[in-house]
């Protein structure tokens, strides 16, 4: 819309007497607008205001539109053939004034012509130029393709590592599935028999609620609360199944924030949100840088502080979004950290999301895992409806093929928007049967979560105890997939660059993707996301002598 | 100098005072103009409870106003006033049972079909475990389902697909397994094409009458319009280009963009198939105003009559247009009556729509289990044959029952070939002509007769007296028992 503006004017600028004719008209009408020297008429000394002020906006704008043309035309060249071909073709701003006025003249024939019917009669072919897809899907093609993220994983893609038959592959270290957990023998005849009771049922092919069968919301407030060891019980009717954790975070997005307003989100954070949070919403994220001198922990006065400059900015603040057990750091928020995370809340009348997707996944013997449920459990309902939970079914069954999560709120609103919402996002029946058979028996549930956590622990002390060796420091992680490893000393510059330059050289030399903490808008940088989820304890040793040869190859540059 | 320097002409004396003060002026006339229409209106005195100092004031508790959920949540929230939606609820309440509920109400506003039900359960007992557990060496090997893989689904799914559709479609046409994405349903298809093809504010034309579902689909989260064309009886509401044209050039009066046109082929809820001329106008009306094309086809493999069903597909391969405004939705719920496996998919010509819908498909991908089944069921050549052949031939028997039974009731349909329901001109049985009229039906129907039908009004028709039935979902026992409500509800009228 705004980017045929300068034509606009530019045209006007040359048909300057068919406008002056409409100006007079406008000048007898409507009087309660300031008409252009009104004063003349009325003599009130209005001939300033009238004609000064026009004038002098006029010549802002002329200017304004002067500096932003460059980029309006090269934002053209992908929307519509024919204009852009033109614009660029017409000479650029430093000839003399009558050439351009009549080459702006030209152009803006130009672009009022393609459109006409009579021209693309005449050759039905090719004249009526691509058509263009929306602008706001232009964020989500370019969509951070180039972003180490996705560069990572597709040369993973590409060339996997496998012990066997490919020894020399990328080893992926990036993705955060839990998939070993199903070589586990028990787990795995217990998956074959989900699955032969689970879709026994004819009931799969036909329509079911979007949200989830009541069964299956029971089913999965059992699970977390065993997740959480049985400190709280959820409700299911609280309970809102969508396809994953992306659409149930995209979801909460839609319902709690209207596009242009912003949430919190204190970094480094999951990678994901730039495109959960933003893409389709239209919501922005406003990051809380946390330092290694507080241990990656948020503190309230910066969060503050945030809030605060984003309203100075006049961007309105809807909510912080925080994950716990944390991606990518792995640690456990406490008991006191989530009652003054409800007071900021509470006195800035926001939204809490809690991304709590990795609550099953909690391996450390120290923290406890507080859930925020457990938090506003006592509190009033004035309270309780600020506060969403987020929680993915599939990470913590090591099922992330079966794109399941869900949304636990407390807010009647959200529930019933999510709910129609669903439809949109669904769980299919077949996945809802598999779900059911998989985690309706409490015995079973405990049986996994336990093994899952067991088996998290044993690779996570491998590893750590792997990159000590080899000095590199890794924050306490005590849940999730990942591990959070300072790689500082390895980087040739202490900047984004260095950080960027290294996370090649680990990917090139050593074959490993991890993930870098710009990914993760980490403000300081040489911290690397290295998820351990995906390795067996016999691929431990191997990831160690490939970083070790990549530390060597940074020292003998040093 | 390059500017025009306002009053310049008064120092130069080249005439420069008319266009250097009279164009300002005019403008800014205009902008003031445009600005007082565009401003909203002046309630909402928002805000007040969430300063900061107000709060600070009473710290703790008790000052602070309820959190608020985003203001386009809103009417998501609310519970719809549409009368398909408020059908569908009553159902739940009071479903019809042959046996244990004889009083419920029946269905018959749910496109959904189980007259095949018999063929697919045979299939799934038969090869459902093993679709699920195979794997290239025949051991079950768990990780082929449980990853990650791709959101736009397996390749293997999308070239069974891409059979399966040219298939149904008779053939005539081929589909490229990569200009396809996979999504879970029919419902995301349509909305992230939405997102993809038109901004917050554009709008797609759409002719009357047509599937109540768009409006969710479509308008709750992308913020696209739909601009009604309405078609009549006297037509057999095929749309024409001239109702286009005159919408399209309406809708660019008011100012809002047009981005494309949406259309359901064969149409729901009035089930006529377009005709090969009326696709090519509908496409080169779209090339002369440079606007999408989107054609829903989750009913071509539904087609019971005589007419030849084509795919917009096929039109757009004929190398007479520019094929990349072209772009098809298509699902397996309706034609292989599997709507639980949320299975549909979107054909595009436009590179970018499908890179951006790869994209998008994180939010609503299939899952990897429901991929495998479905790989498997597609590419049974055998049992896709004797499934469609049946399930064509069982529409058509059923079709033809229902309508003879409500010509006998003197009520007649609109002529249709294809879909899951029928498209009923109940005029007749008004009190009075207009929308209040049939809304007094449909309220009669579901509370005397116990009969859930959709009436035209949700659907956007015109011309009251219209209700969509579906019978795809009824016994044919179930059948009589319509007719006798109905005459039912005639009666009691009329006395």
């Amino acid at each position: 819309m705004t980017r045929t503006e300068p034509n606009r004017s530019r045209s006007s600028n040359s048909d300057s007497d068919k406008n002056s004719g409409n100006g007079g008209g406008g000048r007898t009408t409507a009087m309660r607008v300031i008409v252009p020297l009104q004063g003349v008429v009325q003599g009130r000394g209005g001939l300033f205001l009238g004609s000064v002020i026009p004038c002098a906006f006029f010549y802002f704008l002329q200017f304004y539109l002067k500096r932003n043309r460059k980029n309006d035309e090269s934002d053209n060249s992908g929307e519509q053939n024919s204009s852009a071909s033109s614009s660029s073709s017409s000479p650029n701003s430093g000839l003399p004034d009558p050439t351009r006025s009549q080459s702006a003249g030209h152009l803006t024939e130009l672009t009022g012509l393609p459109r006409s019917l009579s021209r693309i009669l005449l050759s039905p072919r090719n004249s009526g130029g691509a058509v263009s897809v929306s602008g706001r899907v232009n964020c989500v093609l370019k969509g951070g393709d180039s972003s180490p993220y996705y560069v990572g994983q597709k040369r993973v893609e590409e060339d996997p590592y496998d012990e066997l038959g490919n020894p020399d592959g990328v080893i992926q270290l990036g993705l955060s599935q839990n998939i070993k957990l199903s070589f586990d023998d028990w787990v795995l005849e217990n998956a074959k028999e989900a699955i032969s009771d689970g879709l026994s049922i004819s009931g799969i092919a036909s329509y079911e609620p979007s949200d989830g069968l009541l069964e299956l919301k029971m089913a999965v407030a059992g699970f977390m609360s065993e997740a959480t060891k049985n400190s709280v019980s959820f409700d299911p009717s609280q309970l809102v199944l969508t396809s994953g954790a992306s659409s149930a975070i995209e979801i909460l997005s839609f319902c709690l924030a209207d596009s242009g307003n912003a949430f919190l989100v204190p970094t480094p954070c999951s990678p994901g949100y730039d495109r959960d949070v933003k893409w389709r919403t239209g919501v922005d994220i406003i990051h809380v840088p946390c330092r290694s001198a507080d241990n990656f922990n948020m503190s309230m006065v910066v969060l503050d502080r945030a809030f605060y400059q984003a309203k100075k900015r006049g961007v309105r603040i809807r909510g912080i979004i925080i994950s716990n057990p944390s991606n990518p750091m792995g640690s456990l928020l406490s008991r006191e950290n989530l009652y003054a995370l409800l007071d900021f809340a509470r006195e800035r009348n926001i939204h809490i999301i809690s991304n709590e997707i990795f609550a099953g996944s909690v391996h450390g013997e120290e923290g406890e895992f507080v859930s925020m449920a457990e938090i506003v459990d006592t509190e009033e309902n004035i309270d309780r409806e600020r506060v969403h939970i987020v929680y993915d079914l599939s990470k913590d069954l090591s099922f992330p093929g079966l794109r399941s999560a869900a949304i636990y709120s407390f807010n009647e609103s959200v529930l019933s928007a999510s709910r129609k919402l669903t439809t949109l996002s669904p769980v299919s029946s077949p996945t809802q049967h598999l779900l059911i058979s998989a985690i309706s028996n409490p015995k079973n549930v405990q049986r996994l979560v336990k093994t899952n956590r067991q088996r998290l622990q044993s690779i996570y002390m491998e590893l750590v105890k792997g990159l000590k060796e080899l000095g590199i420091e890794c924050t306490k992680s005590n849940g999730g997939f990942y591990c959070w490893a300072d790689m500082r000393g390895l980087i040739s510059s202490y900047s984004e660059k260095g950080e960027i330059e290294l996370w090649n050289k680990l990917l090139n030399i050593g074959k490993i993707n991890v993930i870098p903490g710009s990914c993760c808008h980490c403000i300081e940088p040489g911290w690397f996301r290295i998820c351990f989820s995906n390795l067996s304890e016999k691929d431990v040793p191997v990831v160690m002598n490939r970083i070790r040869k990549v530390c060597q190859t940074c020292k003998s540059q040093n | 100098m390059r500017l025009i320097v306002p009053l310049r002409g008064v120092i130069q004396g080249r005439g420069g005072l008319f266009v250097g003060s009279l164009i300002p002026c005019c403008l800014f006339y205009f902008l003031q103009l445009y600005l007082k229409r565009r401003r909203p209106p002046p309630s909402d005195p928002t805000e007040l409870p969430r300063t900061s100092s107000r709060t600070n004031l009473f710290s703790r508790g008790n000052s602070i106003g309820r959190v608020r959920v985003s203001s386009r949540a809103v009417p998501v929230a609310k519970p719809s006033d549409s009368p398909y939606y408020i059908g569908l609820e009553r159902v739940k309440t009071d479903p019809y049972n042959r046996i244990t509920n004889t009083d419920g109400i029946i269905q018959l506003g749910l496109a959904e079909s189980t007259l095949c039900f018999d063929l697919l359960q045979r299939w799934m007992s038969e090869n459902l475990m093993e679709s699920m557990m195979q794997s290239d060496d025949g051991e079950f090997d768990i990780s082929s389902i449980a990853m990650y893989k791709p959101f736009e689904g397996l390749l293997e799914l999308r070239v069974a697909f891409a059979d399966f559709m040219s298939r149904i479609m008779g053939g005539n046409v081929s589909f490229d397994p990569s200009n396809m994405v996979i999504t879970a349903g029919g419902t995301p298809a349509i909305e992230v094409l939405a997102f993809c093809l038109a901004d917050h504010g554009n709008a797609f034309l759409i002719p009357t009458p047509y599937y109540p579902g768009f409006d969710r689909d479509i308008k709750f989260r992308t913020g696209v319009e739909l601009i009604p064309v309405h078609c009549r009886s006297s037509d057999n509401f095929t749309v024409t280009v001239s109702a286009l044209e005159q919408a399209l050039n309406q809708a660019r009066k008011r100012g809002s963009k047009v981005s494309g046109i949406l259309f359901s082929n064969p149409s729901n809820p009035v089930g006529n198939i377009l005709s090969r001329e009326t696709l090519q106008d509908i496409l080169r009306f779209a090339q002369e105003k440079n606007i999408h094309v989107i054609s829903d086809e989750i009913f071509a493999g539904s087609v019971y009559g005589d007419k030849e069903f084509v795919s917009m597909a096929e039109i757009a391969g004929s190398g007479e247009f520019d094929k990349s405004r072209v772009h098809i939705i298509y699902g397996l719920s309706k034609d292989l009556s599997i709507p639980g496996f949320r299975a549909g998919v979107i054909y595009s010509f436009h590179e970018d729509v499908v890179n951006a819908a790869k994209k998008l498909m994180r939010f609503s991908s299939v899952p990897v289990p429901v991929q495998r089944i479905l790989i498997s069921l597609l590419s049974d050549v055998r049992f896709i044959e004797e499934y469609m052949t049946a399930h064509r031939q069982r529409i058509r028997d059923k079709h033809i029952r229902f309508v003879e039974g409500l010509k006998q009731l003197g009520i007649p349909c609109a002529e249709s070939g294809g879909g899951l329901y029928c498209w009923v001109d109940m005029s007749s049985l008004l009190t009075s002509y207009s929308e209040k009229g049939e809304l007094e039906l449909f309220e009669k129907l579901l509370t005397a007769a116990k009969i859930n039908a959709t009436p035209g009004t949700a659907c956007y028709c015109i011309e009251p007296g219209w209700f969509r039935c579906c019978f795809t979902a009824l016994a044919d026992e179930d059948i009589p028992v319509i007719m006798e409500r109905i005459r039912q509800l005639r009666e009691s009228s009329r006395s």
